[in-house]
Parts: C-alpha cells; structure tokens; sequence
C-alpha cells in the first residue's frame, strides 16, 4: 500500500505525458492524473491512522533495491514509514490532490493541459519520495526531483522571459543550498560511515564532541554536518538569503504556488530539520542558528509583504514568513509545534492561493490589486473562502478555548519559542510577534484592496467576472474545513497529551529541552498576545485601506526611505545581481578572451607556430638564389673555420 | 568465469577492421557506393556491439585479474607480445566504444554526403584503435592504438569538418605531439629498466621512487593533454566545433577518456609514489579547470563550443577523483566517464540534430523550439539534466561518488568541485532556455521538423542507458567493484611499503646491482 502511494503519481505521470495524445487527450489526462493522486491521498490516510494511531509495531521500512554501493558506501531505494512520514503523506497527498481537480477548471483553456498534468503528478511523486526516504542521499533525490518539477512548472509558461528567468533562478539558488546538503551528507558519511538515517541516529549520542577536519578548521561534527544540512534546507524553503527565487516562483501558474511554493516542497527543509532531529538535538549551537536565521525571515519577509501589489507575491511573501515560524519552533526544539503549524499552514496558505487563483480567474488574468476592488459581490464565495483563510492565517480564536486552525499552531510556536527562557528564544517570540502583527494588517490589505473599495479594474474585465466553476470550487470548500478545524482537530495528536504516544521515535526531543513542556504553562499575557498584536494589525489594516488606495500612498510617501526599502525587497536582487551573477558573466568572457586566446593559445600553440613561422621566414631570407651570396658566405665560413683552428690549435 | 575458447578480444578489436577492408572492396556507381558503404558499416559496427557483449555477460566479477586473455609471441627477443586481455576498468570502455560506434554512424546517415566510403573506413578504423587500446596489455602495443587513433581523428576533422579544419587538426597535433614524445621516451625507460614491456608484470616491477617522478610527468604530459586539463584544453573547443557531429561524439565519448584511463592503467599502478607526490598538482588543476571552464562556458555563443568547455570541467572531476585515491572517488571517476561519455555524446547529437536542420551553431540563431519539437525538447532537457548531475541520472551516481571520494581525501577539494554543480546547472539551463524556450519568433525555425524515426532510434538507447545507470547503477559499478578495491589497495601498499623504509632498501639493492 504504501509503495502504492509513492508509485501512483509516478504511473499517473508517465500515462498522461506520454501516452495521452493516444488515448483521448485532455479528458484521459486529467482523468488519470486527478483519480491515481486521490487514491493515493486516501490510502495516506489509512496509513495515517495505521501508523499515528498504532503502536511502535506500525512502523516499518520497505526496502525496493539496492541503489549504489561502492565500498562501503552503500544505501538503497527504501520507503521509510513512521508517523512523521505519515503526516507528511496525508499533507502532501491531499493538497496534491485537491490541486489537480482545481486545475482541470483553473487551466481548462491552456492548450498544454497533459503537459501540466503530467508535470503535477511528477511532483507528488517526488516529494513522496522525499518524505519517505530511509537515507539522506534518496531524499537527495526527492529534493533535486521536486526541485525539477518546480523548475518545470514555474516556467510551464516558456514563452514568456520572465517566466524563464524565474524558473532558472529557482533552481540554481536551490542549487546553492543542494550544494550545502552535499556536503553535509559527504560529511555524514565520513564521521558516521554510513548515510543510513537510522545507523546515523544510533552512533549519534557517542559522537558528541567528535571533531571533524572542515576547509582547514577543526570543527564539531554534529554541529557542522547540522548547519550543512540546514544550509539545503535554508534553499527549499527560502529562508533569509536564500528566499529570493520563491517571490519571483509565481510566475508559474496558480495552482503549482499553491501546491508546491505554499503547502508541501517549500517545506521540505522544515521536514528534513524534524527528521533529524536526533542530531540536531545535540547541538545547541546549530539549534540556535537555526531559531536566529528562521525568525530574522518570519520578520523580514512580513516587513515585505507590506507593500507588494502583486496579489500572488503578497502571499509568497506570507509563505516565507511562515516557514520562518516553522524554523524556530525547529530552534527552540519545538519539533511537534512546527510540524503543526506546516500541517495547518499547508491547509490554508493553499486555500488563500487557489483563492487567489479564483480571483485571478475572475479578472481576467489580472494580478495587481491596485487595479482590483469593488468584486466582493460578484464572487462572495472566493470573497469568504479568502476570509476564511485570513482568520486562519492571522492566528484569529479565543485563547485558551478555540479558534481557526492557525491560531492553535502559530500561539504554539510563539508559545514555545517564549517557553524556551533563553535570549535566542525572547528574540524569535518578539520578532515572531511583530510578524504576527504585520501579517494580520497584510492579510487584511489584500482583502480589502482586492474585493472592497471602488472598482478599479476597466468595464470589459467588470463584465467578465465570474465566479469559478464547482470544480474549482469544491476543491476550495475542502481546504477551508481544513483551515478552520484542522487546528482543534489535530491539536491533541500533534502537540497536545497524546503526544508522546503519537510521535514516538520519529521526533527525539532531549529531557534538557523544554520549551514545548513550557508552552503548555505559559502565563495568560502570552497566549494571548498573537491575538492580540494580531487585532491590532487588521485595524490597523482597516483605518487604511478601508476606504481605496489614497491613505496607502499617503503613508508610503509620508514613510519615505522605509516604504521603498520595503517594496524593494531590501534590495537583495539588486545586491545578488551586483556582487553574483553579472561578476560571473564578466570573468567568464574574461577568462575566455583573454585567459584561453590570449594567454594559453598566445604562448602555446598559436605561439609555437608565429614563432617557427617567424625563424622559418629569416632562414628562407638567406636562400636568396644569387651564386655570389653563396660564394661569398662560404666564404666567411671558411675565414672562421681558419682562424678558429688557427686560435684553438695553438 | 567462463573462459570462453575462441579469441573474443581480437575479434571484437578487429571486425571493425574487417569489415572496413570490406567497404573498401565496394565499387559501383556513386550513389550505390555510398549506400552500400552506409549499410555494411553500421551492421558491422551492430556485430561488434553485439560481441562486446559477451564480454561483459561472461565477466567474472568476483576476480580482479585481467580476463580473457590472449597472447602471441611478437618480439620474444625483445620481451614483446601481443598481449590481450580485460578488466572490470578497461571492459566497460571497450563497451562504451563499441556503443557509440553504431550510433555515429547512423548519425551520420545524412549528414555526410561526400567521400561517404572513406568516412565510414575512417570510422571503423578508429573503432578498432579505440578497443584495442583499451584491451591492450603490452606496453607497445597500447602506445601504437593510443597514437593510432589519433590518425582517423585527424582524418574526419580535417576531411569533413567545418570551415576552420585546418587550424583546429593542427592545434591538436601540436598539444598531442609533445605529449607524445615524454611519453615514449618514459616508455623506452620502462622497458630498460624491466626488459619486457608486459603491462601486468610492468606493475609489480617497483619501479624506483627517483625514476618514478619523472616517468609520470611524461605520462602526464601525455594524458593530461587527452583528458584534457587545464590549461592544455584549448584545442578541445576548436576540435568539437570544426568535427562534424559523429566525430565530436567519439571524441568527447571516448577519446577524452583515454587520458583517464591512461591514469588508471599507468600511473596509478606503475607510479604510486609520484602520484602521491603530484597528486596535489593534479588537485590545483582540476579545481581550476572545473571553475574555469564553467565560467566561459557561461558566456559562449556557440552551442558546441558551451558543450566542448562543459566536457572540460566534467573530466576535472574525474582527474581529482583519480588521484584521490579510494574506493568511492576511483570507482565514481569511472562512472562519471561512462556517464559523460553518453551524456555529452547525446548533447552533442542534440545540437547535431538542430545543426542539420539550420546549419548553424550560433545560440541566438534559435529559441522557443519547444514549440514545434517537443520530442526534441524533452530529449535535451533529459541530457541537460543528466549534464548537471540530477540524482536518477547517470551523472549524479558519478559526481557524487567522486564527490564523496574527495572529501574523504580533502575538504577543500570537494567543496571546490562542488561548485562546478551550481555553475553546471548556470550554464547547462542558461543555454536550453536560450535554445528551446522562448517565443518562437524566427521565421527560420518555424519550419523544423521534430526528430525523425531515424534521430528516436540513436536517442533511444542514450536514453536508456542514462536513466539505468542513474536508478540502478549495480549493473555497471559491481564488475568494476573488485578491479578498483584491487587498484586502490595495491596504491595504499606500495606507499605503505615506501613509508616504512622497504622501497629505500630496495633502491639501494637496485643500485648495488647495476654497478
């Protein structure tokens, strides 16, 4: 059953990329693609409720073949399953699949529908695999295979330029954080002799002091192959330095930042941070790095989220920012709490991003919310479906009783990352609440600036609009139960009392760390606090944009240096165009005129031959055919031949 | 092992020849000449394929002895035989080459139109130097294939190659030419010094740690050339623009590989204690070459010019690994030249297929391709994957086998060469986006074709065979398993042996003697 779930999308994949120009196109493709993904969706959650409701008996690896072996490096196809997989699996099956059906409609006049099919379900697969590997170097594999869907899918659109540019930026910054995670299993590999994820989590507790030979530093091991490893997962889930591809990633189609720059690959680095938790618990210092690196993003980005127009970018930014409250529950040791808020997160940031599709949908490709407002009317079920998804993702609930699901995760993560008494985590509970706020007021900005206000769009789009078809919407009716009762649902499994019991081996948390124990006595003035820096971010939000774009600008003006610091992304483009990639255009037509054609070719071979050409030249000048010449050089070669005996035989 | 009683090494080193000697006889009208020249040269190069399979089906994977062996008296006055034979090394190259034979030469199918007889003898001749090379286990007779094939080389670039032919098959001879000369030189000391010029009794020989040190930087003159490393790599990218597509084929597929083998087979075995000295030489280079090269492939124009730099930083890999010196770099080092043997093979087919069509290299000639070629689309994107190491590929199971490798030997090293996977994929996706995505706005372009029936079938089984040596990578690493081990433990031994005073014993004993 489980090889099924992996496999599924794979054959869904392959049938409708290859094959449905024979049997029966468009119709086939979606057909396969939609019914292969739900079935897997519905046997993850058999295997959910087998694996998170069972005993330590449900765990179990499946192990297809050998993979490489040289050696002693060796490692194998295997398929991992414990509760962490599991909840892995029900997320990324159920986004996965609802995002399909919502892309029959949402992509119904695009002429490469198989295409964009078969490229989804590629996805799915390789996350699965991913989230199911028993090795380091398989989750290489779904790491880099969900990095080629992404690349795929962001410039599904290949004609237009910037759609190629984005694409190819997304690969080569994550490319940049693979290089990190290759060394970090290279390292793994060296101090563990094994990239086995188990033999790895064994030898652990006895390497702790190891040292390790690192760029000519005597380095800790478990710390540096930590940070090495964090370095990849700092590149899937953009995080601060490495965040600037996601931004520029909605140029693919809706649906895939829905699935996979919102709800499951963004993520991967927050699972690959769970998964080895048995090693980064025993290294405070990487646990810290990680914690000051995720709420530096949770905040920068929610600074930056502020301002953007573009509706999909608002919401990437949101994606950043929370996978930065991911990372520090993951700093503070927290790992139950991040897994929560990835699971309620993957609810509904999909559900504000298929929203965000409808609206799209219904202006007619339009994605500035400047030239949106006034359609709340038109299409009131987006307008709640929105609404829905902004109580969730702004944490809005009554503290201590219920709430949306965001608000029992995001208060969780806050709450630990209080709960953890150290400076680091006073750092990620203040930033994280700021972020709280600004996430609240742009949260509310896009409500308010896309359906409220005058109508800004022109007539011919106004006439246009409409609300989706059921089978665009259906998808998002069942995305929003889950951002309004996944939260309360999942709550006692995920960190709640059941959860030792739920977790099992598959999170190890130290007895020294206990800032998740912490969270559950925190004082009143903490758990209420999101709520309340929330509240006053959508007021904030409302006395603004209420009533159109005028305060807006007002304020933009009226803040000068920091709006434009803001809606320049902190210049990071800027920044990386200058001191990367024009640099290394420059150097390589540099090392290539002047380093090959000048230097190498000019002293060797073309050199060689000017030179012999040269000395050839001077030796044909003296072959100049006048017998007198010749007479007159045998000459003086007799005059030295005599006078060089005459000296020398005296 | 089965030892199988007829001699399936020379028949698989000389039916090229035959059947060469065979098109040779062909005489007629033009047009029939060339058709049949055409046929009897692919069936011939299918026929050798098909042997060479045997080699593999009956290879003993549990010994690291050299198998199938064949030996003639030559020269018995002079210690020289034709000497046979195959390893789980050389056996997968002899493989590689009797592969891609088949595949240049239905890739040369339409493109070449004049002195079609003589292309496909050329060919065929070239495959014959190409495996005896690699089977080779005298001295001689390895040094007379590994300077032979460069004669068909020559013959194909300057015969039918591009407008600058003469320039690039020039620039060639002069790179290869001094290599050459330290390298018999060091051959001629070689048989001095043992009086045979047996490649396996060579290895044992212990050749003295003095005479070592200057033996090797002539074989590394040699090899180094071939390979090619930086900075002797400048005749590559000529080379490969002015060859016509099947010639950059075996060039990049196989004959950038002798120089790694030549590492493989003679310095590594014969020279432990100078490799271990150079190897830090060899390290600087290849780190050079692999960030180097990535960088100007970054700004080329030129399709297989982007491609001939690629081959370069690829093959740096491969020379780090080498002299890194275990299981996992060497035996990745041998995987990574097979992969890139297919990889940059297909690529060059890749642009070889659109050249065809537009007769033109130049990248800003094309874009938006992936609107009229989607089969061809898919293929490149395969290949560019596998280019820049996608795990499920064969390039990944070989860079990170050698990247493995180095950091076991330097951390410095592996991170140096992990680089060339950031910029790989900078220039690899850089130039498909150019090509294949894109509007497609060129009236030129609008007109093309997808691939052919003809261009599925030389695909297909590139295709194949990358994806296998990606996913399940045990069929090509378990005959080599037990012949690298073998090769890394004697190196380990020779320098353990050096280290604890044995080898200055003996050189003194070495010295009493000849006086």
């Amino acid at each position: 059953m489980e090889a099924a779930i992996v496999f599924l999308p794979l054959l869904a994949a392959i049938l409708a990329g290859f094959f449905s120009r024979f049997l029966g196109g468009d119709r086939f493709a979606n057909l396969v693609t939609c019914s292969f993904v739900s079935l897997a969706a519905i046997l993850s959650w058999v295997v959910f409720f087998q694996v998170g409701l069972g005993g330590p008996e449900a765990d179990k690896t499946i192990t297809l073949f050998r993979w490489v072996a040289s050696g002693d490096f060796v490692f194998d196809w295997a398929l991992r399953i414990d509760t962490l997989t599991a909840v892995m699996l029900i997320v990324v099956t159920t986004v996965s699949a609802l995002v399909h059906i919502y892309s029959i409609g949402y992509m119904a006049h695009d002429p490469a529908k198989p295409r964009f099919m078969a490229y989804l379900s590629l996805f799915t697969f390789m996350m699965l695999m991913l989230v199911t590997a028993d090795n380091l170097v398989q989750m290489f594999f779904g790491w880099e295979g969900v990095g080629l869907a992404s690349y795929l899918l962001i410039g599904f659109w290949y004609q237009r330029p910037s759609a190629n540019a984005a694409a190819i930026k997304a690969f080569l910054v994550n490319r940049v954080g693979d290089f990190g995670y290759g060394l970090g299993i290279f390292a793994a590999f060296v101090v563990f002799g094994t990239v086995e994820l188990d033999a790895i989590f064994d030898q652990v507790p006895n390497m702790v002091g190891t040292t390790i030979h690192f760029l000519g530093l005597e380095l800790d091991a478990i710390t540096t192959i930590s940070l090495l490893l964090f370095m990849g997962a700092m590149g899937k889930s953009a995080q601060l330095g490495l965040h600037t591809w996601l931004p520029d990633a909605m140029e693919g189609p809706t649906p895939v930042s829905a699935l996979i720059h919102a709800a499951t690959m963004v993520t991967a680095g927050v699972f690959l941070m769970v998964r080895m938790s048995p090693l980064l618990e025993y290294s405070d210092l990487a646990l810290a790095i990680v914690t000051f690196v995720g709420a530096t993003t949770a905040f920068f980005a929610a600074t930056v989220g502020l301002t953007q127009n573009d509706i999909k970018r608002v919401i990437a930014y949101s994606t950043c920012s929370q996978l930065g409250y991911m990372f520090f529950a993951v700093g503070v040791s927290a790992y139950p709490a991040a897994m929560f808020h990835l699971t309620t997160h993957a609810f509904f940031k999909a559900l504000l991003f298929l929203g965000a599709g409808s609206v799209i949908h219904a202006m007619s490709d339009e994605q500035d919310m400047r030239r949106m407002g006034g359609i709340a009317k038109q299409i009131k079920f987006t307008y709640v479906m929105m609404w829905i998804g902004s109580l969730s993702l702004a944490g809005i609930g009554i503290p201590g009783v219920i709430g949306f699901a965001g608000f029992h995760s995001k208060d969780m993560v806050l709450e630990a990352a209080w709960g953890a008494h150290s400076a680091i985590g006073n750092y990620a509970f203040w930033l994280g609440l700021l972020a709280a706020l600004m996430t609240a007021f742009y949260s509310w900005r896009l409500l308010l600036m896309t359906f409220h206000g005058p109508a800004r769009a022109d007539e011919k789009t106004m006439a246009h609009i409409h609300e989706s078809p059921l089978v665009m919407t259906i998808p998002l009716a069942i995305l929003a139960v889950g951002a309004v009762i996944s939260g309360f649902a999942l709550y006692p499994w995920f960190v709640g009392d059941g959860m030792a019991g739920f977790w099992r081996d598959s999170i190890l948390i130290l007895p020294e760390h206990t800032a998740l124990e912490n969270a559950h006595h925190a004082p009143y003035w903490v758990k209420a606090a999101p709520l309340g820096f929330g509240l006053v971010g959508i007021a904030l939000a409302y006395a603004i944009y209420a009533r159109g774009l005028e305060r807006g600008r007002w304020w933009g003006e009226y803040l000068g240096p920091f709006y434009r610091f803001s809606l320049n992304k902190w210049y990071f483009d800027e920044l990386y165009d200058f001191l990367f990639v024009r640099p290394c255009m420059r150097l390589g037509r540099l090392l290539w005129k002047q380093g090959d054609g000048r230097v190498i070719d000019g002293f060797g071979p073309d050199g060689v031959a000017s030179t012999s050409r040269r000395v050839a030249k001077g030796i044909s000048l003296l072959q100049t055919g006048y017998v007198y010449h010749y007479a007159f050089a045998m000459l003086i070669g007799v005059v030295l031949l005599v006078s060089f005996y005459m000296v020398l035989g005296q | 092992m089965t030892e199988l009683d007829w001699p399936i090494l020379s028949l698989v080193t000389f039916t090229p020849l035959i059947g060469a000697l065979g098109i040779l006889m062909i005489r007629g009208e033009a047009a029939e000449v060339a058709r049949n020249a055409r046929h009897t040269a692919l069936w011939t190069s299918l026929v050798t394929f098909v042997l060479s399979l045997f080699l593999v089906i009956n290879f003993d994977y549990g010994s690291a002895a050299f198998q199938f062996v064949e030996k003639a008296d030559w020269l018995p006055a002079f210690g020289i035989a034709y000497h046979m034979g195959v390893d789980g090394i050389s056996v997968w190259f002899v493989l590689l080459s009797t592969l891609l034979t088949p595949l240049c030469i239905l890739a040369s199918w339409e493109a070449i139109q004049t002195r079609v007889r003589e292309y496909m003898i050329a060919f065929l001749a070239l495959e014959t130097m190409m495996i005896g090379m690699f089977c080779a286990l005298d001295l001689l007779v390895f040094y007379i294939f590994f300077e032979a094939v460069l004669i068909p080389m020559f013959l194909i670039i300057g015969v039918w190659g591009g407008a600058r032919r003469i320039y690039a098959a020039f620039k060639f001879f002069l790179y290869t030419l001094l290599g050459s000369i330290l390298m018999l030189l060091a051959v001629l000391a070689m048989y001095f010094y043992a009086g045979t010029t047996d490649i396996p009794t060579l290895m044992e020989a212990g050749f003295p740690r003095e005479m070592q040190l200057w033996m090797w930087l002539a074989f590394f003159a040699s090899f180094a050339v071939k390979v090619p490393m930086w900075p002797v790599h400048t005749w590559l990218p000529d080379a490969h623009v002015e060859a016509p597509t099947a010639g950059s084929v075996i060039l990049a597929g196989v004959l950038l590989k002798m120089g790694g083998y030549g590492f493989l087979r003679f310095s590594l075995p014969m020279m432990p204690l100078a490799s271990e000295v150079y190897a830090p030489l060899v390290f600087t280079l290849s780190c050079v070459a692999v960030v180097y090269t990535s960088l100007v492939a970054l700004a080329q124009q030129d399709m297989k010019k982007l491609i001939a730099y690629s081959s370069i930083a690829h093959m740096g890999f491969v020379t780090a690994a080498i002299f890194s010196v275990n299981e996992q770099a060497v035996a990745g080092s041998i995987i990574q030249m097979l992969s890139h043997g297919l990889v940059s093979g297909a690529l060059f087919l890749c642009v070889g297929v659109v050249y065809d069509r537009l007769h033109t290299r130049d990248i800003d000639r094309y874009g938006g391709l992936a609107e009229i070629m989607p089969h061809y689309a898919l293929v490149f994107m395969l290949f560019t994957m596998a280019s820049v190491g996608l795990p499920g590929t064969s390039g990944f199971v070989g860079e990170f086998l050698i990247l493995v490798g180095a950091f076991q030997e330097s951390t410095w090293l592996a991170a140096f060469l992990a680089t060339g996977m950031i910029l790989g994929a900078a220039y690899m996706l850089y130039l498909y986006r150019r090509v294949i995505f894109g509007a497609l706005t060129k009236d030129e372009l609008k007109k093309m074709l997808d691939l052919s029936p003809r261009e599925i079938a030389i695909f297909a089984p590139l295709v194949i065979l990358v994806l296998w040596m990606g996913i399940y990578p045990a069929t090509f690493l378990d005959p080599i398993e037990v012949s690298v081990a073998n090769l890394v433990e004697n190196y380990q031994a020779a320098l353990a042996a050096a280290e604890s005073g044995l080898a200055s014993n003996a050189d003194a004993l070495d010295a009493a003697a000849r006086q």
